[in-house]
């Protein structure tokens, strides 16, 4: 099979260096993921970030953990297109991204309780009166 | 004298949720300047059903059917991709003849997903009976797959290690000679979307997308393909692609017409990818014992009919998995596809929003 | 495509003539679950598969029931079922139009 997949740990203060050498070599945003640890109903520990760029079948992804509710910066003044990729993140994990180019401000999906894959964060959408 | 100086005045149009060319509900803001479309901001978020999270109630081994009804349209590649996540993560070795009856099912998906598409994109320029048309031939498909699998639009014949269900010899020779005399009136069909000079007037030159845009955005499928960049994930050898020889279907021009004429290009290309598979399949299992629980995680990148779809699952050593989550292309066809937007009449706008093949069910789950 | 047209004028409708004609549904197609009763031994793997809660099995008082609404025809079950005595019919259930319907609400009671 054709291609790489790699996983790279980095700190959550490399993040936009690092994207923005990503761009300067061509690479295109793939996704952003976010996973909450551990999984089930126990309260978060941590979330686990990763962010994946491709180019010519090359796969690589950029791994931090933050902690639930701890701000993260944005990258759509490099990428664009992740604005929608970053609204999911807060309306379903909670985690405030700061300065996306087109902020929804909590109402990109309409979700009947505030946070839904990362309940009691107390960091809601502050939505109420969509869905009640 | 002095110059009067006119500025445009600015009017916000609604389009969608509700409109007769979706198929599903979308949303767009239209900010327009006398006829031209200067911005437009997507609301997407109508049907968004979380399923996501229903890792955490059903196991590994059902969650394959919840990951197929992600979306009717392009289901068993959902299914198939997970399926092949878990694998890698258990390090199961699935049997070979399960891997072609996988790729002969993908390719029929793909044919029947570029049926309805034409049909629609036919309806959307006021074509209804080449619309009627092509889905009459696209019933013959679902036939075929209700044949073989037991459901038109919801397969359900992929599961972890392997298929559960078989083509004997005498079936697969008959949907042979089903599929050959299919591809026959597929091509007359077809022949209208490429050589009409009504077909061609509403889509030449409607929508462009430069090469350095499309590649900058993050455009995938024949929206990418389309505009001059020769890339399919499928050319990565997974599954067993690597014993099939297949050409990536091109079009430099960039406009709708080039993305009409990429999709055609991939029928025939489908109808090709069968018949080898079907020359090539070996005898054996159709799958293997599953023991043990998935333990890590892993990526996994498929080509679906709207373009490259990532699946990312992780397992913790339990029966309940971590995290499922799939990137639809249409997620990350939509900055293109407002990119597109702007700039083009708004009578054009039914033909630009479906012809990156939005299927609103895949992007919100 | 002119041609086509013409020619559509003096052919048959494409069209089954739906409830006039009966749809034949394939060998394989999934349509409901039915069971034979004599031989199920209330084992509860069939409950445990189902991903869409269809199914109840009571041990003690010896009671099979399942919920055709709630059925999504996956087969899960059939390939599950130790004494096979589950088996995949071709014909669909009726459509319904509420979702507590009681004669799509299948209980069998043992000795």
């Amino acid at each position: 099979m054709k291609g790489s997949k790699t996983i790279i740990p980095i700190q959550k203060s490399e993040l936009i260096s690092r994207v923005q050498k990503y761009y300067d070599q061509e690479f295109r945003m793939a996704q952003i993921c976010c996973v909450k640890e551990p999984a089930g109903k126990e309260p978060t520990q941590k979330l686990e970030m990763s962010y994946s760029f491709e180019k010519d079948h090359v796969f690589e992804t950029l791994r931090f953990d933050v902690a639930s509710g701890e701000e993260i910066p944005s990258i759509t003044p490099v990428y664009n297109g992740a604005y929608l990729y970053e609204n999911e993140l807060h309306d379903l994990y909670g985690i405030p991204v700061k300065g996306i180019n087109i902020d929804f401000k909590g109402t990109f999906y309409k979700v009947s309780i505030p946070t839904p894959f990362n309940p009691g964060c107390g960091n809601g959408c502050g939505d109420s009166k969509v869905n009640g | 004298m002095e110059q009067q100086i006119i500025t445009p005045k600015r009017t916000i149009i609604p389009f969608g949720p509700q409109h007769p060319v979706l198929p599903e509900p979308l949303h767009f803001d239209l900010v327009l300047e006398d006829e031209k479309i200067i911005d437009a901001i997507p609301t997407i978020g109508y049907i968004h059903r979380g399923l996501e999270m229903l890792v955490e109630k059903r196991e590994f081994t059902e969650m394959v059917f919840v990951a197929e009804r992600i979306c009717g349209i392009c289901s068993f590649i959902h299914g198939l991709g997970y399926c092949q996540a878990i694998e890698e993560i258990m390090n199961l070795e699935v049997p070979k003849r399960a891997q072609y009856l996988r790729v002969i099912w993908s390719e029929l998906s793909r044919i029947h997903s570029h049926l309805l598409w034409l049909g629609l994109a036919a309806d959307a320029f006021g074509f209804e009976n080449l619309f009627n048309q092509s889905w009459r031939a696209r019933e013959t498909v679902l036939d075929v797959i209700e044949e073989t699998t037991g459901g038109r639009v919801i397969f359900g014949s992929c599961k972890v290690g392997g298929v559960r269900k078989d083509i004997d010899k005498d079936t697969m020779t008959r949907i042979l000679g089903v599929l050959a005399k299919l591809e026959k009136d597929v091509r007359s069909i077809c022949n209208v979307f490429i050589k009409d000079n009504s077909v061609k007037h509403r889509l030449c030159g409607v929508g462009y997308l430069s090469t350095e845009d499309a590649k900058r955005l993050g455009a995938v499928g024949p929206m990418l393909r389309a505009s001059g960049v020769s890339y399919d994930v499928r050319s990565t050898g997974y599954s067993i692609y690597d014993d099939l020889s297949f050409e990536i279907p091109t079009e430099k021009d960039g406009d709708c017409y080039a993305r009409c004429a990429v999709r055609v290009a991939e029928l025939y290309q489908s109808f090709s990818l069968i018949r080898q598979a079907a020359e090539k399949i070996p005898d054996g299992e159709l799958s293997v014992k599953v023991t043990g629980m998935p333990n890590g995680e892993t990526f996994q990148r498929l080509e679906q009919p709207r373009g490259e779809v990532i699946y990312y699952v992780k397992g913790n050593g339990t029966k309940f998995l971590s995290r499922f989550r799939a990137r639809t292309p249409t997620f990350a066809n939509i900055p293109a596809m407002i990119q597109v937007l702007k700039g083009s009449d708004l009578a054009d706008v039914p033909n630009i929003v479906l012809t990156i093949d939005p299927c609103i069910s895949c992007t919100e789950r | 495509m002119s041609l086509t047209t013409i020619a559509n004028v003096f052919r048959k409708p494409a069209t089954l003539m739906h409830p006039f004609k009966k749809r034949i549904p394939f060998e394989a197609t999934r349509g409901h679950i039915s069971i034979d009763f004599e031989k199920c031994i209330f084992c509860t793997i069939c409950a445990k598969k189902c991903p869409a809660d269809a199914i109840k099995v009571d041990r003690e008082n010896k009671v099979w029931e399942i919920e055709h609404l709630r059925c999504i025809s996956c087969g899960a079950c059939t390939e599950a079922c130790p004494k096979k005595c589950l088996t995949m019919e071709k014909d669909y259930r009726a459509p319904a139009t509420t979702s507590e319907v009681p004669s799509l609400h299948e209980v069998h009671k043992g000795a």
